[in-house]
């Protein structure tokens, strides 16, 4: 298991049948190994960020760079793979009649054979703590468990990068510390798209902020939410009674 | 995940339980084994002719797209839509499926559904899938489509003109379908039921179950073409311009239109029940089809002949067995309902 | 129509490990179709065929432990087909007999059981074949009988995502009925019906979805081959054994 670096440089991206820009020169450098915690309104751009890091939006303008390997068609294969992205409804990553085919899907696709797909599939679920749903049908999980699986079936690529857009969106309590508990132990460079701001802040060292397309603000967590012009500038606020200093 | 009771007491099961009110899915040895064979032969053709065009219009989308699809089709199918004072009915969706995904897009997915139903859920003969098939979803898609782009002629080139030709050529596919089993009885009949009774019987009924089959279909493509304009293969000519002032469906408007209209059809196709089948009968025995002892008229029965005994007028006479015959089925229907309503409340143990 | 089954799906195997539960799919698959097929070119009037065969579908259900209740209440999706078989000796032409004071057609009468017979042993066997197989299992067996791998693959989508579906259609309606609309006639089918057009939208963008998740977890087009582990010990004897019984008596009659 490896981590890689990320480098986004001027992305700018419109949505066919659009005028306006959902990306307008999206920029972000992210170290191998770090955890960023990206925020921002909804309609900021962010899950357009997050399709393009998987290569499911046409690079209109702009470069993605994912460790050595620069975004672009030949590449397409590749960079799927080292870049594990976890979308915010689970039900449209569990596909398969089974956890098990599932997560094996992944490894399946890049020629894995089976003994070793087997291995792998094995070694994620236990990973991410369920490997006792293994031969259950995913419309039967809970939130959690759904979420727990689909990162599973990330982990199975082998990722030098994980995605997670609105990981926490849907878990009760003891499944959003659940979760945060299994993203720190992951080696791998994450970007974590959340409205969540506390669990930002405990799992993230730093965060971004995303606002018409692109970066308007980038340094440790803790000060980006102990700035209240920002926040309200952004369509962000703190729970309440929730103060950042005190964590 | 269970879903939440519509009422309280009223679990999910009771939702989506209630039969067709003239079933469709026909069991095993309903029709005669030649028939079968050959039905099953057509549909295996199409359904695979149906996946090479899948494959060239969707892509490697095909897979999801159409699996949704299916989905969609088979719980849309699965719900009860009001028909009269509480009694419920079911779409087929064949037609509706072939506006929105283009026929053989369309037929493919339906076939899915009956295909499932009858494997996993023993709705419809192993045997029966040939015309079952060929009933429920070619003919219903092919026939709806057909229809749907004759009337988008004359129709407006606008949303209410998909709406309209939808409501239309969905009404006019179940009839087609109820046709389309008539004729496979006159081949294949397995009981000594004449065929222009089915004849008149089915496609009588299939007229006024034709009106909620047009009336939902509309509905549906008219919410489908305000939020996704794109997703509607007949209205694929129709540009932003055209579609940007939504259609409005009058229902109650439509129920009464079109309820007249079936029973006009029904007693219009009465007539006609009468001349021709005798005509199709002779060709099918002349060409060895059926066998004479297969010919068989209700000499006993009140409607002998298809003319009610006791009324002089030819055509007033006919027109009241036609009629009759729809509403006897209908009530036939309803009783049905009420036997399979306790049947289905037991079902899923 | 089938009812009941709005539930799950998965409701349809019970889990067991009878001799009929350990088969390969695609065995039963075939066992089931031979079957059926000879119970359903069997002419009518054969009536020690139909003996025969319900006497082995009732064999499949206690050896599989199918509890005879749940096959009873399955088998209710046949049950319009034998109301109408029950009607046609009343309505039925030709030669007329006369049973308990009453006239009914010879002709009639044959073709009553006839669709008696044939629509409760073709369920049965459907029954049967459904409770002992889990559906992955069918799916599976019915790609090595060659089914296109497209085909089944569809349909795997299908049964995934039905439960959903069926599940926000429900919530719905639930909704509208919690705003007091509760329809008794067709014209006030406006809401429910616009509610399913809403549904198909979400359906095929969702998807959209699933594709874009497929295709970021490398799907190249093609579905890949994830077969379980494949049965090295042949069970096709049981192909050849459960239609054997009606065969033989169809054959043996003809002599």
């Amino acid at each position: 298991m490896s981590c890689a670096p990320l480098s986004v440089d001027g992305l700018c991206f419109t949505y066919p049948g659009e005028h306006h820009r959902a990306l307008d020169g999206f920029g972000l450098q992210v170290a191998a190994g770090e955890r960023v915690a990206v925020l921002g309104p909804n309609g900021s751009g962010k899950t357009t960020f997050v399709m393009h890091l998987n290569g499911l939006h046409q690079l209109q303008q702009g470069a993605i760079t994912i460790g050595d390997l620069e975004m672009c068609d030949d590449n397409l294969a590749e960079i799927r793979r080292r870049v594990g992205a976890v979308f915010q409804d689970a039900d449209d990553q569990l596909f398969m009649p089974s956890v098990r085919a599932d997560v094996a899907f992944g490894p399946a696709n890049l020629g894995v054979p089976k003994a070793e797909r087997d291995a792998i599939v094995e070694r994620a679920l236990t990973q991410v703590g369920a490997m006792d749903l293994i031969d259950r049908t995913p419309h039967h999980l809970s939130g959690g468990e759904k979420r727990r699986v689909a990162i599973a079936t990330v982990l199975a690529m082998d990722p030098h990068m994980l995605v997670l857009d609105e990981p926490t969106s849907g878990l009760d309590p003891f499944g959003r510390r659940e979760l945060a508990d299994l993203l720190v132990s992951l080696p791998q460079t994450q970007l974590v798209v959340t409205h969540d701001l506390p669990f930002a802040l405990q799992i993230c060292p730093r965060s971004v902020v995303v606002s018409g397309g692109r970066v308007v603000a980038d340094g440790p967590t803790a000060e980006v939410l102990a700035d209240t012009a920002l926040l309200e500038e952004n369509r962000l606020e703190l729970p309440y009674g929730f103060d950042p200093s005190r964590v | 995940m269970a879903a939440p009771p519509a009422v309280p007491g009223e679990g999910i099961d009771d939702m989506f339980d209630s039969p067709a009110i003239v079933a469709m899915h026909a069991p095993d040895g309903f029709l005669e084994p030649g028939v079968a064979v050959v039905t099953a032969v057509i549909a295996v053709v199409v359904t695979a002719i149906g996946l090479r065009r899948a494959t060239d219009e969707l892509g490697d989308r095909q897979v999801p797209l159409a699996g949704l699809a299916a989905a969609f089709i088979f719980a849309a199918q699965m719900f009860n839509f009001p028909v009269a004072a509480g009694t419920t009915g079911h779409l087929l969706g064949g037609a509706l499926a072939a506006i929105l995904l283009g026929p053989w897009v369309g037929s493919l997915i339906v076939t899915v559904v009956v295909v499932v139903q009858a494997v996993l859920f023993a709705d419809g003969g192993l045997t029966a899938l040939g015309y079952n098939t060929i009933n429920m979803s070619i003919v219903t898609a092919f026939g709806g489509w057909a229809a749907f782009r004759l009337l988008r002629r004359v129709m407006p080139a606008n949303s209410a003109g998909v709406v309209g030709a939808t409501a239309l050529a969905a009404g006019i596919s179940v009839v087609l379908s109820s046709a389309a089993f008539s004729i496979e009885w006159l081949f294949g009949a397995s009981a000594p039921v004449a065929f222009d009774t089915v004849f008149g019987a089915m496609v009588g009924v299939h007229a006024l179950i034709g009106i909620g089959e047009g009336l939902i279909s509309a509905l549906v493509i008219a919410a489908v073409l305000a939020a996704r304009p794109d997703l509607v293969a007949g209205a694929a000519d129709l540009d932003l311009a055209d579609l940007s002032r939504p259609a409005r469906v009058g229902t109650r408007t439509f129920v009464i239109g079109a309820f007249l209209s079936s029973i006009v059809v029904a007693a219009v196709v009465s007539q006609f029940a009468v001349d021709n089948p005798d005509g199709l009968e002779k060709v099918a025995e002349d060409e060895g089809f059926i066998s004479s002892a297969r010919d068989h008229a209700l000499d006993s029965s009140i409607f002998a002949d298809y003319a009610t005994s006791g009324v002089d007028n030819a055509t007033v006479s006919l027109a009241v067995a036609g009629v009759a015959g729809v509403l006897i089925t209908l009530a036939v229907g309803y009783g049905l309902l009420g036997a399979s309503r306790l049947g289905r409340r037991t079902q899923g143990a | 129509m089938g009812g009941g089954h709005g539930s799950s799906v998965d409701r349809l195997h019970l889990a067991g490990d009878t001799i009929i539960h350990r088969l390969a799919p695609h065995v039963k698959i075939v066992a089931t179709f031979a079957f059926v097929i000879s119970v359903a070119i069997s002419p009518r009037q054969r009536v020690e065929v139909f003996a025969v065969a319900f006497a082995c579908v009732l064999t499949l259900i206690m050896v599989a432990r199918i509890p005879l209740r749940v096959w009873l209440a399955r088998c209710a999706v046949i049950l319009p087909f034998m109301t109408m078989a029950v009607l046609v000796p009343f309505v039925g032409g030709g030669e007329q007999t006369e049973v308990l004071g009453v006239s009914l057609s010879t002709d009639g009468l044959w073709a009553a059981f006839n669709i008696a017979a044939k629509a409760l042993i073709g369920a049965s066997a459907s029954i049967v074949l459904a409770a002992t197989t889990p559906v992955t299992g069918l799916l599976e067996g019915f790609a090595r009988l060659r089914v296109p791998r497209v085909l089944i693959s569809i349909v795997a989508f299908m049964i995934r995502y039905l439960d959903l579906l069926v599940a926000q259609l429900g919530r719905m309606r639930t909704a509208m009925v919690a705003r007091a609309h509760d329809p008794r006639w067709l014209w006030q089918a406006k809401p429910i019906a616009s509610s399913a057009g809403a549904l198909f939208v979400r359906s095929y963008e969702r998807g959209e979805r699933v594709h874009q998740a497929m295709l970021a977890r490398g799907y190249t087009g093609v579905m890949p081959d994830l077969v379980e582990q494949s049965r090295p010990r042949s069970d096709w004897w049981a192909a050849i054994v459960v239609p054997a019984p009606v065969v033989a008596v169809l054959v043996l009659g003809l002599l």
